[in-house]
């Protein structure tokens, strides 16, 4: 069981009244390795993503989770199912701290029964394991008590993936987590993805960046106009292989 | 170099709470956040010193200007919440009539405990319509709110024909107005208990952070499993809840019921939460704030009132405060 991997999603359509913008699409991620999904605008990443994250239902095709198949009916399902998804836009609450950020809809409670009935927050716990959280992945956060709209781009969005992380997800779906960063920002991201790895998390990153995927990636998944025409190894291919894919200039199948 | 000397530091360490705080304060908004605090003591010298004379400093007086707040900071309290959660209540004047009628009736068949619980759950209940409505059908709050302002000021006109409603009961009197303990009017300690009670759930319940949340980044919010829906409708029912206390409160002070009571304090009530550093389009709320903006509006009312201010000028006078409140709200959010 342990053999199979972490998911796969098999034959996976999904139209919007008459446009089909996924047909056919089947993809599989691996623990411990992170997998490129790439493509041209409208070539379907962001609706393969929200498919698998719960946020559409698929018309056709199955989910396996760890060998298992199951039908994701919301993002609140996913991620007890153990994925979780950092989307471009949807991210972090600037007036929250970075603490209650990462443990936004989870928090922990005290006062006993009352307490988690009423929901009193047990800041200094979240805090605590706030920090063990970041320390684990190397994010440096100035202090853990500022409001996360008053952090850098590249800042917050490592409190977007530590949220994910610190969920203890073994499956992570980034959608474009760098854009919009600068050179050293992106950096850090691109190394806790990498971290991310080692630690045996199954990550799909989508990224137009192609020296971002032959920097990071094991794998690539190429859409074209809501189709898989590419699924390769990156390390056989060079930059010039993957943009004549994404172009659907070429097909590996 | 400032960005450097940052990422060099140790990585997520605890500072002292001192440290924190100066850390937070240089990093949230700095003197802003206290803009409202300066304002009270800026107003309170003024009034002082021009208003010498006339006896605005006499504890008479200053008890005067808390008495007058106290409504309509429990209102700015509830509103507090709804404005957080990205709404707006405007139907809560007509709540506070409606809620002082619905005591004035039960209070002396049934007692006046049972007279307030009944205000409070008749007012709740107008928050969850409201609360309902705008969000399951999608119509805007203020729509909605404003909507039912007309119907239930309507259903108060038609209470008793527009006469009050006599409430003889002291103990519903006492506790809820015209009593105190000791030196402090019962008005005073409504206004501490409710802003504790607000600046405690805003900041330490689960609750507060999602409405917080649900306010700033809706999809997000969503995103993160938070039913976003609910906590819509229950941020438009603590503010509908707060606007009823506001008329038992001033029912308790007067010791009547009417149709009238609150009808003109939508405005002052979101002029104080608005000053008092709570964003009008949702994400941000300050109870403590907003507290102190009812106090400015009270303050401000009490001695437009001293200087010999007619209605009509003080009219101006509130409207050209509430302007600026509001444009220096807007500011902030377009620098944020």
């Amino acid at each position: 069981m342990s053999s199979a991997p972490a998911l796969v999603a098999s034959g996976i359509s999904k139209s919007f009244r008459a446009v089909q913008a996924l047909d056919d699409v089947s993809i599989e991620l691996h623990r411990g390795r992170v997998t490129a999904l790439l493509g041209d605008n409208g070539a379907g990443k962001s609706t393969l993503v929200k498919c698998i994250s719960g946020l559409y239902q698929p018309d056709g095709g199955r989910i396996f989770i760890e060998g298992t198949e199951h039908r994701i009916s919301s993002s609140r399902h996913a991620r007890e199912l153990g994925i979780e998804t950092v989307h471009q836009t949807l991210s972090v609450i600037d007036p929250l701290d970075v603490a209650e950020n990462l443990f936004l809809n989870r928090e922990h409670t005290r006062g006993g029964w009352l307490g988690a009935r009423i929901g009193l927050l047990d800041k200094r716990r979240m805090r605590k394991e706030c920090a063990d959280t970041l320390a684990r992945l190397d994010i440096r956060i100035p202090s853990l008590r500022r409001s996360v709209g008053s952090l850098s781009g590249g800042q917050r969005q490592a409190v977007a993936i530590g949220r994910a992380v610190s969920w203890g997800q073994q499956i992570v779906l980034l959608d474009e987590p760098a854009a919009a960063l600068g050179v050293e920002q992106t950096q850090r991201v691109l190394d806790l993805i990498i971290n991310l790895r080692d630690q045996g998390v199954a990550v799909l990153l989508i990224t137009h960046n192609m020296d971002r995927v032959l920097a990071v990636c094991d794998q690539a998944v190429v859409l074209y106009q809501g189709r898989k025409c590419a699924e390769v190894n990156v390390a056989d291919v060079t930059k010039d292989d993957l943009v004549s894919y994404i172009t659907g200039a070429r097909t590996t199948d | 170099m400032i960005r450097k000397s940052i990422s060099k530091q140790a990585p997520t360490g605890f500072p002292s709470p001192v440290g924190a705080w100066i850390d937070r304060y240089r990093h949230d908004g700095g003197l802003r956040q206290y803009v409202v605090y300066l304002a009270f003591a800026l107003i309170l010298a003024t009034f002082s010193i021009l208003l010498h004379d006339d006896g605005f400093l006499s504890s008479s007086n200053l008890l005067n200007i808390g008495r007058q707040a106290a409504p309509i900071a429990v209102m700015a309290v509830g509103m507090a919440f709804a404005l957080a959660a990205g709404e707006i209540d405007l139907s809560v004047g007509s709540v506070v009539a409606l809620s002082s009628l619905v005591a004035a009736e039960l209070v002396g068949n049934y007692g006046f405990l049972a007279g307030a619980l009944a205000a409070l759950g008749a007012s709740a209940l107008v928050g969850m319509v409201n609360g309902l409505i705008s969000v399951k059908v999608r119509i805007p709050s203020f729509l909605v709110t404003l909507g039912m302002l007309g119907i239930i000021s309507g259903i108060a006109r038609n209470w008793n024909d527009l006469q009050s409603l006599p409430i003889r009961n002291d103990r519903f009197s006492g506790i809820f107005g015209a009593g105190g303990l000791g030196p402090a009017s019962s008005l005073l300690i409504w206004i501490v208990i409710v802003g504790a009670l607000g600046h405690f759930a805003l900041h330490h319940l689960r609750w507060g952070r999602h409405v917080l949340s649900t306010g700033a980044d809706r999809d997000a919010a969503n995103a993160v499993g938070i039913n976003t829906a609910r906590v819509k409708i229950s941020a438009l029912v603590v503010s509908a809840t707060a606007a009823g206390f506001a008329g038992i409160l001033l029912a308790g002070r007067l010791s009547i019921g009417r149709h009238d009571l609150g009808e003109d304090y939508l405005l002052t009530v979101i002029a104080a939460v608005v000053i008092g550093g709570t964003n009008l389009f949702g994400g941000r709320a300050s109870i403590l704030g907003a507290v102190t903006g009812a106090l400015i509006m009270a303050m401000l009312n009490n001695g437009l009132i001293l200087m010999g201010l007619e209605v009509a000028d003080q009219l101006i006078a509130r409207g050209v405060i509430i302007i600026l409140a509001v444009a220096l709200s807007m500011r902030e959010a377009k620098e944020a």
